[in-house]
């Protein structure tokens, strides 16, 4: 008997704890999954560096907020496009706004205090998405992909 | 990769800030506490040379507007050698290209250096 054949829809996720080292594992494996998913080869840097934008803000929130938490990605490999979701566990944590009072200057100084990283996704993503729940952060992006 | 940092300094009195590798959450302080400790010893004009750099993020468009404004204080400069367009391009989406100097080589630099003196 033929063994059945695997949906077309195809989920890699991705947990990490909320540290910078694990942000180029995050970038490495997703663009890993983009190119496996047919995403063309001249988008795949835009890839790997939106979604390394979108961890990074998360580790930073994450270690302000809850450390032991993991930051979770979501890799979507789907018909006609390459899904990214990218999601903290900071309750109303609001992704648009500035510095906040929190933030050490240290880190406020590495991130440029100018929300450069969002930024760079809103320039670099087909198409974006952010929300912000009770529960935490969600950035949504996606890039075309084709099929043989 | 990891971040090589190294730098020299020219008999112009511009020090050169050759970085390699991947510029991101992770690396970016390292970047950071070399242009700290370039400015604590008193370097104020700063060309970082960017041709080998293989990845730069927000992070370390963050540390060099940091590093931008260090030296502004003490009435001195940074810019930038990059001709890699993939890095270029996050200059433009952020539009940094404004802010910064941007040269094709440190001989370009440093010609457009002794015409504005």
């Amino acid at each position: 008997m033929a063994p059945e054949i695997a949906p077309r829809t195809a989920t890699v996720e991705l947990t990490f704890s909320p540290l910078p080292v694990h942000v180029r594992t995050a970038r490495l494996v997703a663009t890993a999954v983009a190119r496996r998913g047919g995403v063309e080869e001249t988008l795949l840097d835009e890839v790997r560096l939106a979604v390394g934008e979108a961890c990074s803000r998360a580790v930073e929130a994450h270690q302000q907020q809850c450390p032991a938490e993991p930051v979770r990605v979501e890799l979507r490999d789907g018909a006609d496009r390459f899904e990214v979701v990218v999601t903290d566990r900071v309750p109303n944590d609001d992704p648009a706004a500035g510095g906040t009072p929190e933030v050490s200057p240290d880190l406020a100084e590495l991130n440029g205090n100018l929300n450069l990283g969002f930024a760079v996704i809103a320039g670099l993503a087909d198409d974006v998405n952010i929300s912000s729940t009770p529960s935490g952060v969600e950035i949504t992006m996606s890039w075309p992909a084709k099929k043989d | 990769m990891d971040l090589k940092v190294s730098d020299y300094t020219t008999d112009d009195d511009l020090t050169v800030i050759n970085v390699e590798g991947e510029i991101d959450v992770y690396t970016a302080p390292k970047l950071r506490e070399k242009l700290i400790d370039l400015v604590n010893k008193g370097k104020y004009h700063l060309l970082v040379d960017m041709e080998k750099v293989e990845f730069l993020d927000s992070t370390g468009l963050g540390v060099l507007v940091g590093g931008l404004k260090r030296v502004r204080a003490h009435d001195g400069s940074l810019e930038l050698v990059c001709t890699q367009e993939r890095i270029l391009k996050i200059f433009r989406i952020t539009g940094l290209t404004k802010v910064f100097g941007i040269f094709d080589s440190v001989d370009d630099a440093r010609e457009n250096r002794k015409k504005q003196k």
